[in-house]
């Protein structure tokens, strides 16, 4: 019952989101754009440096991008959660009668459907540039999905930050420092073997590593006959993915619900 | 009959900084309770803890017969907010702002959609309905914010400084709802920086400082304590201003008071305009000089010097005397 009507209220503030991106189509324009630009920069510019055994580089590069920018997603959960902060919106929430997570479903669930847009987009981009899913339909969704759960339980994360922050542009600072090493020390954009030594430690048990591999597995982008990954994440990146997901889940939600109950406004 | 508000003895601190010192609330059933004071007196925070917000230290509340600390979400069934900033969506219209309101106080999509409308028609907004929150003037959305807060009929309303920024018009707009609300039987919490604004719709007013309750009755009893209207004399030359005293001590309802620095003597006075012509024809007789003469009405400045001494300015040093009494 409780949780019926959690759902129900986070669906009524998931609306409340969306039509704020209907309303300001900057917003997706420029999270869409962004990793359009990424695809074409990458696959022209760096297309030709990067040697990927046994494939090329466009078919190694999107699924990494994908994994980028489905985590930079996030970042509109923690700064929107600042932004309701910062303008008194969440003391009207907190004074309803209506679940304490559930401004907090409605947020993360919101993220979803933006990261549902960008992957479209992204995925037609790719096409473009000559990027195929060449397994089946049922493993090219299955893809998608966990690129998606993976990001939905980052977006708990963004909450407890954006919870936490005095601003959205802290928020979103504090995402830019810490999202970029953890999306490029990683098998995102070059091949695992090309990064340092100590790097490449930290890259093997990265967990966007593993998504992206597990991209790449479903869409069927690994190269013919390459050697099995080395370290038991990378060997199985969908159950270490899935692992990974679970946990945040289990930390961020009740510190995330625990902190909104104590948000102050201003 | 319960009380529709009782508080007692309420404690927050933060860190070293005491936001409410003991502080005791009562709003019977039906009326309108003003608690007046100044920035940092502990206004929000007291409306914070009441309305579940926030948690005080110690102390206990009740309202609408509801244990705030117990019952939370039994309060917030029975309540409604209206902030000092706008709890709007800027990028939802007024129409979508109202209906996700009413659907989160659970009313279903068909009752939430008749009650934004009946709303919005209620509040002068419905030509605005379907404009997005952003395009309304700072009054359109006060309106609107207090119009959320009567989704859903609550039985005790708290209004936090409801028209500090507002213009004249948008505020004299802003009485009339309220007074319209009060003649439909709802119970107000009402906090207010304005002594005019407690006078006009408060039946009675707490005055409230440093976190506890300083005075408490009806308006005419506040204003009372601190002597009524008063007349204020700037003379051109600070040689005259004792003999001003002199003359016009006799029309003052109690001592006045005089200011060096300023050449300003102020007298509290029972018939302010015929004080006024009195006070006039006196200085004239001698004749003083006189830069300015003026009747003014209390304000909470003057309830704040005459109770506590100190000014309402809260970047003022309390330690510091006001001005030469």
């Amino acid at each position: 019952m409780n949780v019926l009507w959690a759902l129900h209220d986070g669906l009524v503030v998931a609306r409340r989101n969306l039509i704020k991106v209907k309303r300001v189509p900057d917003l997706l324009v420029f999270t869409t754009l962004q990793p359009v630009m990424f695809v074409v920069l990458f696959a022209y510019v760096f297309g030709g440096a990067i040697a990927v055994k046994g494939s090329n580089y466009r078919e190694f590069l999107i699924a990494g991008i994908f994994a980028q920018t489905v985590l930079f997603g996030t970042t509109i959960t923690g700064a929107g959660l600042a932004d309701d902060i910062q303008k008194g919106i969440i003391d009207r929430f907190r004074s309803l009668p209506m679940a304490r997570s559930a401004v907090l479903i409605g947020r993360t669930l919101s993220d979803v459907a933006n990261n549902l847009i960008v992957i479209v987009v992204m995925s037609l981009t790719g096409l473009a540039v000559g990027w195929r899913i060449r397994t089946g339909v049922l493993d090219g969704l299955a893809g998608f999905a966990l690129l998606l759960v993976f990001a939905y339980a980052f977006s708990w994360v963004m909450a407890y930050v954006g919870l936490l922050a005095p601003s959205p542009e802290v928020v979103n600072n504090a995402a830019f420092v810490v999202l970029f090493p953890l999306t490029f020390v990683a098998n995102t954009f070059v091949p695992l073997e090309a990064l340092p030594g100590p790097l490449q430690a930290v890259a093997r048990w990265n967990p966007v590593s593993a998504v992206t591999e597990a991209a790449r597995q479903l869409f069927g982008n690994l190269a013919p006959g390459a050697p099995a990954p080395r370290g038991w994440a990378l060997q199985h990146p969908v159950v270490y993915t899935l692992l990974w997901a679970l946990g945040l889940l289990v930390l961020f939600v009740p510190l995330a619900t625990r902190q909104y109950g104590r948000a102050v406004s201003r | 009959m319960t009380d529709a508000v009782i508080a007692q003895g309420l404690v927050k601190r933060y860190g070293d900084v005491v936001a409410l010192a003991g502080l005791d609330l009562r709003v019977p059933q039906g009326t309108v309770l003003g608690v007046l004071g100044p920035n940092g007196a502990g206004k929000t925070t007291a409306v914070r803890i009441l309305t579940t917000l926030l948690r005080p230290d110690s102390g206990s509340a009740q309202v609408a017969g509801v244990d705030v600390l117990a019952d939370p979400a039994k309060v917030r069934a029975r309540i409604g907010l209206s902030g000092q900033y706008a709890a709007v969506d800027e990028h939802l219209t007024g129409f979508e702002n109202l209906d996700m309101v009413g659907r989160l106080y659970h009313l279903g999509a068909k009752r939430s959609r008749t009650r934004a409308r009946d709303l919005l028609g209620r509040f002068d907004l419905d030509g605005a309905a379907n404009r997005p929150v952003k395009t309304y003037s700072g009054g359109m959305r006060r309106r609107l914010d207090l119009a959320g807060a009567l989704v859903a009929d609550p039985a005790v309303l708290f209004l936090d400084e409801p028209t500090t920024g507002l213009d004249p018009r948008s505020r004299s707009d802003m009485w009339q709802i309220i007074t319209d609300l009060v003649a439909g039987g709802t119970s107000v919490l009402l906090t207010t920086q304005y002594m005019e604004e407690a006078d006009r719709l408060a039946d009675s007013i707490v005055v409230i400082d440093h976190g506890r309750v300083i005075a408490q009755g009806s308006a005419d009893q506040l204003k009372e304590l601190i002597g009524g209207e008063r007349i204020e004399v700037v003379v051109k030359n600070a040689a005259h201003l004792q003999q001003a005293r002199h003359l016009l001590v006799g029309l003052a309802g109690a001592e006045p008071t005089v200011d060096e620095h300023t050449r300003r003597l102020s007298l509290p006075v029972r018939d302010g305009s015929a004080s006024l012509v009195e006070a006039l024809r006196r200085l004239d007789a001698v004749p003083i000089a006189v830069s300015d003469i003026s009747l003014r009405r209390p304000t909470l400045d003057d309830v704040f010097l005459a109770l506590t001494g100190h000014n309402t300015d809260p970047a003022g040093e309390p330690g510091l005397a006001p001005a030469v009494r």
